[in-house]
């Protein structure tokens, strides 16, 4: 499918193609001529990608087309071994996981798949992960911590599934578990967001010493379209929802929340898949490599150190306390029932 | 998410707004009776006829938990940015700078340390009449400081949430607070230090996806709702209509996601208990099951 800022770039490549054809039906040679087209069409690309608005990139992050962590696993590791279920509720097509051997050693991968098609996509229930899949998800980081393989997320979810069996199940429960069992690994952790980051249902799998981001891909607390449902009583107000909550690669870059923008080919990752792949590949390996010179405490304590930082907060200008007849002075023993005493505590 | 509720008109008939124009009685929203405003707030916000639990506000809830006069109060010191300029049918700034004045607090959240029934503890209290009570950088903070302070004090934390969840305003560093309050509970478990997590009406998304559900002992009052999905997000994806009792603290007890649910009347007693308990000491009274 097209996006409508795409159809110029369509259109030029439509006539190189059609030139291409022309010459060698005609046994002519415009290659001249053809690559300035192709020259041009570079130009197009870049100047329509550089200057795509929030919401623009938001459609991008989520064309049809793009390549899903499936395509991106299995240029990873053409011999990646898929490992199913949960040992519990069952197995959730939404989240893939297993491992496989990259960059020379075995690696855990979980991933979210979207469908690459409609069938595909109802199957895999558009990336949207039940409690079973994040139990499987956990598995996994159990797995990785056992042999000490480093564990790599890809990260592609409109949000976890908000569903009544979801919730019957626990869905913020294993949430905030993965969440809490992903930032205790003991190995090197590497999320990449390649397409949607919806969400608590992206972050319970991204919880990493690196985050990276592709170009196009979008990390947000709310989709656009719910955030506008909210904010402005109107779920198409989505674009000026996208432009408020800043949740481009580049935003996320400079709010700190990511470490790296990884770049995509021009026009995007679904038009060039395998050079969007190649590139991951490149930099995973480069990733892996740094992270590998830690120890596994060193990488306990980076990944929860960086997490602990974030956010952006500034002194208040008036402390408020509660009123003064639910204090104590400062420094006054309270006796407590065993015995001890504690201190009261001077505030701040 | 619940976080509409903050932009929506106020509900008439909420039983602790002072501001409401509802005036001096209030019919229950739960069994119809008419109350006098002063005996639903002198009764820990209750219906005097059938107990049905009122939102509390939060300095309300410390009183309720604190040991008379041992509450010290940690948190206040850091108010939020706008780092992200957010602007929607008005400003971020505006409408925080109006909750601050209403609420008479920076953020959504009161931190303390005290003794609750003479165990030492940090109590972290969400104030959901501030914002929705959402958990953007600063909740996210306050949070984390105060379990790192019970840590280092060797107290108990004990944290009663009340939250649409993560803040829409401050966007994905909102996100990030659930990652952070979980990330400062490492602190506790290193220390082997009870934390006794109690969530209240209603509690939703990013806060009850994170520190909320990872107590050791979860417990909720009466009704409450409870979920990751609103009820409202949930019927416009599955077209259905939901299950009576739905996301509420019974529906959940029967599920298996929470320890216990307790009346606001014998919370403090319960919690007491927990924390005894769980830090090998007898316990101050007889509990009955």
């Amino acid at each position: 499918m097209l996006l409508p800022f795409e159809k110029p770039i369509d259109d030029l490549q439509a006539k190189i193609n059609d030139m291409r054809k022309y010459a060698e039906q005609q046994g002519i040679d415009i290659t001249g001529e053809i690559s300035v087209l192709e020259k041009r069409l570079d130009k197009l690309k870049e100047e329509t990608f550089k200057s795509l608005t929030r919401w623009q990139r938001v459609q991008v992050a989520r064309a049809p087309g793009r390549p899903t962590a499936l395509d991106y696993i299995q240029h990873m590791m053409p011999q990646f071994c898929e490992l199913h279920g949960d040992r519990t509720l069952g197995d959730d097509p939404a989240i893939i996981s297993g491992i496989g051997r990259f960059a020379g050693q075995t690696v855990v991968i979980v991933a979210q798949q979207k469908g690459r098609d409609t069938k595909e996509n109802i199957q895999r229930n558009f990336g949207m992960a039940h409690p079973s899949g994040y139990r499987k998800a956990m598995r996994m980081f159990d797995l990785a911590n056992k042999f000490s393989f480093p564990v790599i997320t890809l990260i592609d979810t409109p949000g976890a599934y908000p569903g009544i069996s979801a919730e019957e199940q626990g869905q913020a429960w294993v949430i905030a578990e993965s969440i809490q069992r992903m930032s205790n690994l003991r190995v090197p952790a590497i999320s990449v967001i390649i397409g949607e980051g919806g969400s608590g249902g992206a972050l319970a799998i991204g919880v990493a010493n690196r985050v990276l981001i592709l170009e196009n891909a979008i990390y947000s607390v709310i989709s656009p379209e719910s955030c506008a449902a909210i904010l402005w009583r109107d779920s198409s107000e989505a674009s000026k929802a996208a432009e408020a909550l800043k949740l481009t690669a580049k935003d996320l870059h400079h709010l700190e929340i990511v470490d790296q923008v990884i770049a995509e080919p021009p026009g995007g990752a679904h038009r060039d898949p395998k050079a969007a792949m190649a590139k991951l590949v490149e930099v995973l390996e480069h990733e892996l490599q740094t992270l590998s010179t830690l120890s596994a405490d060193e990488l306990l304590q980076q990944r929860q150190v960086r997490f602990r930082k974030l956010g952006r907060f500034e002194a208040a200008q008036q402390v408020k306390k509660l009123k003064e007849q639910d204090f104590i002075p400062e420094g006054v023993a309270i006796p407590s029932e065993s015995g001890e005493s504690y201190k009261s505590q001077p505030t701040d | 998410m619940a976080l509409e509720r903050w932009f929506r008109r106020k509900r008439a008939t909420r039983g602790d707004d002072d501001n409401s124009p509802a005036g001096l009685w209030l019919k229950c929203d739960d069994c119809g009776t008419q109350i006098y405003r002063k005996d639903l707030t002198a009764n820990l916000y209750l219906c005097p006829e059938c107990s049905h639990h009122y939102r509390m506000p939060a300095d309300e809830r410390i009183k309720l938990l604190a040991d008379e006069g041992s509450f010290v109060q940690l948190s206040g010191g850091i108010q939020a940015q706008d780092p992200l300029e957010f602007v929607d049918t008005e400003p971020y700034s505006e409408r925080l700078k109006r909750s601050q004045e209403k609420q008479d607090r920076p953020d959504a959240i009161i931190t303390g340390t005290a003794t609750m029934g003479g165990e030492p503890v940090v109590l972290a209290v969400m104030d959901y009449f501030f914002a929705g009570g959402s958990m953007g950088s600063v909740v996210g903070e306050e949070v984390a400081r105060a379990a790192e302070v019970a840590a280092s004090q060797n107290r108990s934390l004990v944290s009663v949430t009340a939250s649409g969840g993560a803040r829409m305003q401050e966007g994905a560093l909102s996100l990030m607070q659930m990652a952070k309050t979980v990330v400062a509970l490492e602190e506790l478990s290193k220390k082997r230090l009870p934390f006794i997590s109690v969530i209240t009406d209603p509690t939703t998304g990013g806060v009850t996806a994170s520190f909320a559900t990872l107590g050791d002992i979860i417990v909720a009052e009466p009704k409450a709702l409870i979920c990751f999905a609103g009820p409202r997000v949930i019927q416009q994806t599955i077209k259905q209509e939901l299950p009576e009792g739905f996301q509420r603290s019974e529906f959940l007890l029967e599920k298996g996601m929470l320890d216990a649910v307790i009346s606001r009347h014998q919370l403090k007693e319960r919690l007491t208990q927990y924390v005894r308990l769980l830090r090998n000491k007898e316990p101050s009274y007889a509990i009955a099951i």
